[in-house]
């Protein structure tokens, strides 16, 4: 019942359509047979040579075989060539480099039999939606070496990536490899570190995307986690330096594959990757969601998708949003969902760091990226890992032109030894950094809390804020009424009293709002409109920061 | 504002979450006790000055007669109407008011002091030569002698709390031991619902139908019936869909049963609105039940057959004005129907109460001769305190066909997104056959539904029209998300296949083929809208997309009932079949807590063996107690909660071994 076959009807669109599939766009690089014999050969061997691309091309396309095929099926899990499939628009795949083959001549590598067209990765550039990308899935299957990464399988990868830089679209890698080649030794070495560079030239360049479908381990996972966002499939891939085998022997520790690099440990744990979906069509449709929200490169603007959400939609859910208790804790993916264009949220790190959420929606049909403390987790507070997080996130957003929204109700930093001992003060001045550093247009909402140290870092006015709302329920203070009357009032009697005071001086947006800190006090029914006008206006904003060959961000 | 002008206001808003509500008259506007939670819920807002009577829990709000008393004074309140449950029927509230000098708006103390103690209501209403269910007239003392009285009635019989009313604390046994487990539950609530645990026992009629006559008398010794409402559709003896008028009654029973409600009024001096229930069996044989001396919650589907607004004549009988009416000039003009719709989960015994954040609402109000009443809007919170009531949802028709065409089409119409609620049970109701033809009675869904309700069964037909209809859904969000707009890169924009807006309608109409069958879907495709209206082979219809996921997922709810449909490409579809079944959690040894409430008592501890049925603990939620039993016999391995836990949904209670 799943295949439905689709008729559409309309001739105008049945021709839009049809032009999608019969306009692949024609490479200027590709495939190209060249003959390097001697030129008297040419004649008679020219039919052997046809012979020979058709059998390379079916071999290559062919990958380990059949039964090759089937076994990593049983495993649960799609064959290179269909997971980049399945990921691009039909048929706009344009294959690279399909008759290279590896060079090493050591073990007996150098026989026919060991050698494989297009070794163990497939490489091209095909369509998202319309919209141009780079890819690369490596090929774990047990005949081309289980994917291991040789010097010809780095330079495929290397030659996109070149490409992707020039004509700025980004590349997703679909990793699922052994790892290093040991036969090659050095070279495949050489080819890892060819990648990393490359991974980070290309940083803050064009966005790239890493998905992890199988294992990932050694020196391999670099390459993901120089790209700016990891996904990763769960119950079929893991992300490690060393295997279990190795940990057991070194540390004496047990542990297994899925504990030690699973979806659910750097989903959850290490903060290493941002996402994990079902299974592989799932990590695949997802991408496809996920790439709509990008913009191709650095020098595109936030893609604006046709939205049929109306900008000036009034919320009123918001305006109950927030308890009446400030003690209460509420949900900020409820005001979340409820500003965003069709409630879509494509939440990044939904299981890493929760006192914090940092995600991607559309407003009026426009790309922004969304950061709010979450009151439901830790009182919404700042710590290590929210601040990485959310740090992370914002240079992602200003480095590819995607205007932020910050949701603010923060009750400070997390005290404690533990906080302090892992570096609170590091961690915590990457936030700030990032949105101090951060030119896109950036637009803050404080729904309650903005206490403290923490109230200067969450996009404030005085990091460059461009728009900065308070709903009537903010409070901007020092800190709490209690904490601040003990120290105010130290040993006075009264303190009830003073307390009453302070919470009737400073609960509420008026301090800020006098000094213009805030531009205005808005109803949160109104946000989402008064956010969408914002953005239009703010869409032509320019400013640069001063010259320099990179900021010392405190790392 | 006259209060008189203002009573329509506070009538919308007296259905606020099951009448939780206490108005007061001041001097001119309306005024209107709160607990703190509802501070922002509709019915504060719309009156003209709010006074909160204290926190959530109603023993210290809407229950708490010093409160109450106390707001009237602050304001100066002239009167006090009182809504539905809490306070509605408490003669020590009207008491005491009287003596404040405030008016209660309903009868007088003596009449809800006799209609409200079912003992002595029984034995004025056969002193009124009304027909009543022959039981035991007295207080039951315990278990044991309740099972003495039921055996000399002869089974079945119904054990009710004596202070009852809307269900709550009311059993039926078929033999001894369900008499004894029925007296303990039944006094339980009765005490934490009604403050009083005295019990009667009576007959039990089978299959009979519930029918109430609403009566409406003055303080000049005039009465008059305004017809009847049937009531028959209920669960746990809660009603869900009412009906004015009922298509059972010929107009000789049904002028018989108003003249006795009319007799019983008279017999207590009854003063304001009132309803006397009857059970009708098939023979149309009518027993008296009980009388409500308050406005009843289905109070609206009078109004619409007769045209009199219920609230204004009772506070016109409250100021001591007569009757502007004369028996002879109430009519019955067409047809009401009213839904009651719950934040339940109908899947779980026709509705166990279910909580949240009512992310997106929408009443359809926009339908003609359809009224809503509610006191919730987006944004606001179902929580445990209170009845789960959602809103009372009512349609008119001059037919009854016709108001229950209009009622499917608001139930279609009605967006409800953050809470379950019970629309696909609604929905189906109204549509059932025997439904239709009026064959009813308040056995109706254990009688319909035997194994419980599981939502709407596809034809063949539907099932085509609901796949073709996902199947459009998910081609005009495929063919949207590859239209971008604005500045891209110079090559796209002159790519031919990115479409600009001025080509959107172009896929209004979709052509699809399943499997050599051809179906057309149109629509506007507006995937914002929480509605979606389709026409599916010309067929116009309202469907919801409750959720679409990248993946393919999308839910719909179709014809009340919602759907969990997945629509992937060929090529995925073809290759899904070797991704991994993912296996869910083994539930057979853990005890989850069905619906968020409290733990009243906890009857097992670690180590005990239970067998398979027998008590685990109970839970209580919206008032009502729930007896969680073992689905096995098993060793008890863990115990995860204990009495006076407040659990939410899917929180474990017990592990079994």
């Amino acid at each position: 019942m799943a295949a439905l076959k689709v008729v559409r009807s309309g001739s105008r669109l049945l021709n839009g359509f049809q032009s999608l599939l019969n306009n692949p766009r024609k490479v200027t690089c590709g495939v190209a047979a060249t003959v390097t014999k001697h030129p008297r050969w040419y004649c008679v061997s020219h039919l052997s040579v046809q012979e020979r691309i058709e059998r390379k091309r079916k071999a290559a396309l062919s990958g380990g075989g059949q039964q090759r095929i089937e076994a990593q099926h049983r495993r649960g899990k799609l064959t290179a060539r269909e997971r980049v499939e399945l990921l691009l628009d039909p048929d706009s795949f344009v294959e690279y480099d399909m008759f290279v083959e590896h060079r090493c001549s050591d073990f007996g590598m150098e026989a026919d039999h060991n050698k494989y067209p297009g070794d163990s990765v497939v490489t091209g550039q095909g369509r998202i939606n319309g919209r141009l990308v780079y890819v690369f899935s490596q090929v774990k299957d047990f005949t081309v070496f289980g994917g291991s990464l040789s010097g010809a399988h780095a330079q495929k990868i290397c030659k996109i990536m070149d490409q992707a830089m020039m004509v700025g679209a980004p590349v997703i890698g679909l990793n699922d490899s052994g790892g290093a080649r040991i036969q090659e030794g050095v070279e495949s070495l050489a080819g890892y570190a060819d990648i990393f560079l490359r991974n980070v030239m290309a940083s803050g360049v064009i966005p790239q995307i890493s998905l992890i479908m199988g294992p990932c381990a050694g020196g391999a996972v670099y390459s993901p986690a120089l790209t700016d966002f990891t996904f990763m499939v769960k119950d079929t891939s893991y992300l490690f330096i060393t295997g279990p085998d190795v940990v057991k022997s070194v540390t004496n520790e047990d542990v297994t594959q899925e504990e030690l690099g699973g979806a659910k440990t750097h989903t959850a744990v290490s903060g290493v990757a941002h996402k994990a979906f079902e299974n592989d069509i799932d990590a695949l449709l997802n991408l496809r969601e996920f790439f709509n929200f990008l913009p191709l490169s650095n020098k595109d603007s936030a893609p604006i998708t046709e939205c049929h959400d109306p900008s000036d939609r009034l919320v009123p859910g918001l305006d109950t949003v927030v308890p009446l208790e400030t003690t209460k804790a509420y949900d900020m993916l409820d005001i979340i969902h409820g500003i965003a264009d069709e409630r879509e949220f494509f939440e990044i790190m939904p299981n890493y760091a929760k006192n914090i959420v940092v995600g991607f929606a559309r407003m009026n049909g426009r790309t922004v990226g969304i950061v709010g403390n979450q009151p439901k987790v830790a009182s919404g507070c700042l710590d290590i890992n929210s601040s990485v997080k959310g740090a992370r996130f914002v240079r992602f957003c200003d480095a590819f032109n995607i205007p932020i929204i910050t949701f603010v109700d923060v009750p400070g930093f997390l005290p404690g030894t533990a906080q302090e001992y892992g570096g609170i003060i590091r961690h915590g001045a990457k936030l700030l950094f990032a949105f101090a550093e951060a030119t896109v247009p950036k637009i803050t909402v404080i729904t309650r809390k903005a206490y403290g140290g923490a109230y200067d870092v969450m996009s404030s006015k005085h990091l460059r804020g461009d728009v900065n709302y308070a709903w009537p329920s903010a409070e901007v203070a020092v800190m709490g009424a209690k904490g601040a009357v003990q120290i105010i009032f130290r040993g006075k009697e009264n303190q009830a009293e003073a307390e009453a005071e302070y919470v009737e001086k400073f609960a509420n947006p008026f301090p800020a709002a006098v000094r213009g800190f805030v531009d205005d006090i808005i109803q949160p029914s109104m946000t989402r409109k008064r956010i969408c006008r914002d953005l239009e206006v703010l869409a032509s904003k320019k400013q640069a920061n001063p010259w320099k060959k990179h900021a010392n961000i405190p790392l | 504002m006259s209060p008189l002008r203002s009573s329509p206001v506070f009538r919308s808003a007296s259905g606020s979450r099951g009448g939780q509500s206490h108005c007061l008259w001041t001097q001119s506007p309306l005024t209107r006790a709160f607990v703190s939670p509802s501070l922002r819920l509709v019915h504060v807002k719309m009156a003209d000055e709010a006074v909160c009577v204290g926190p959530a829990p109603t023993n210290k709000s809407y229950l708490n007669m010093d409160a109450i008393l106390e707001a009237a004074r602050q304001t100066g309140a002239q009167a006090v109407h009182p809504g539905y449950g809490f306070l509605s029927e408490n003669k020590e509230f009207a008491r005491r008011l009287a003596a404040h000098g405030v008016t209660f708006i309903g009868p007088d103390t003596h009449a809800i002091q006799a209609m409200g103690d079912k003992i002595e209501s029984k034995l004025i209403a056969k002193k009124a030569k009304v027909n009543t269910i022959p039981g035991f007239d007295g207080v039951v003392k315990d278990a044991e002698e309740a099972v003495r009285i039921a055996g000399e009635i002869g089974y079945p019989v119904m054990i009710k709390a004596s202070a009852g009313g809307g269900g709550k604390g009311m059993r039926i046994a078929w033999n001894d031991e369900e008499t004894r487990e029925g007296f303990r539950f039944s006094s339980q609530e009765a005490a934490s619902s009604f403050g009083d645990d005295r019990l009667l026992i009576e007959k039990f009629i089978d299959n009979p139908r519930h029918i109430e006559i609403q009566v409406l008398a003055d303080k000049h010794g005039n009465a008059l019936w305004l017809n009847e409402r049937e009531c028959s559709i209920q669960r746990r003896n809660q009603k869900v869909v009412e009906e004015a008028p009922s298509t059972f009654l010929d107009p000789e029973t049904r002028c018989a049963m108003g003249e006795q409600a009319v007799s019983l009024a008279k017999a207590v001096q009854y003063s304001s609105a009132g309803t006397v229930e009857f059970l009708v069996d098939s023979k149309k044989n009518f027993y008296f039940l009980e009388m409500n001396t308050r406005l009843q919650v289905e109070h609206p589907i009078t109004e619409c057959i007769t045209g009199l607004d219920l609230v204004q004549q009772m506070i016109r009988v409250a100021k001591g004005y007569p009757l502007q009416h004369r028996q002879a000039d109430i009519p019955i003009n067409g047809w009401a129907i009213e839904s009651r719709v719950y934040a339940e989960d109908p899947y779980k015994s026709f509705g166990l109460p279910s909580i949240g954040r009512l992310s997106q609402y929408q009443e359809p109000v926009n339908i003609p001769a359809v009224r809503v009443d509610s006191g919730i809007q987006e944004g606001s919170d179902i929580s445990i305190y209170y009845d789960p009531m959602i809103s009372k949802l009512v349609t008119y028709g001059s037919t009854r066909a016709e108001a229950l065409q209009r009622m499917e089409e608001a139930l279609d119409n009605y967006v409800i997104r953050g809470v379950t609620h019970n629309i696909p049970l609604l929905r189906e109701i109204i549509t059932h056959p025997r439904f239709v033809s009026g064959d009813i009675s308040t056995k109706f869904l254990q009688e319909v539904y035997p194994e419980g309700f599981k939502g709407h069964q596809l034809s063949d037909s539907e099932r085509w029209e609901l796949l073709a209809t996902a199947v459009a859904l998910f081609v005009a969000a495929q063919l949207r998300s590859q239209r971008f707009l604005g500045n891209l890169s110079d090559e796209l924009e002159t790519c031919s296949h990115v479409c600009l807006p001025g080509n959107s309608l172009v896929c209004r109409f979709l052509q699809v083929d399943l499997d050599g069958k051809r179906v057309d879907v149109s629509s506007e495709w507006n995937l914002a809208s929480a509605l979606l209206p389709v026409t599916v082979n010309g067929t116009q219809r309202t469907v919801q997309c409750l959720s679409r996921s990248a993946s393919g997922e999308i839910d719909l709810q179709y014809l009340g009932t919602s759907y969990k449909l997945r629509v992937l490409s060929k090529l995925a579809a073809a290759l899904n079949k070797h991704m991994p079944e993912k296996v869910p959690e083994d539930t057979s040894s853990i005890l989850r807590s069905p619906m968020p409430g409290s733990v009243v008592a906890v009857s097992v501890k670690a180590g005990d063996t239970v067998a398979e049925g027998q008590e685990i603990c109970v839970i209580e939620a919206m008032k009502m107690q729930n007896s969680m039993t073992a689905a096995k016999t098993a060793k008890v391995k863990s115990v995860h909660c204990n009495a006076g836990d407040t659990v939410g949904e899917g929180d474990l209670l017990v592990e079994l071994e």
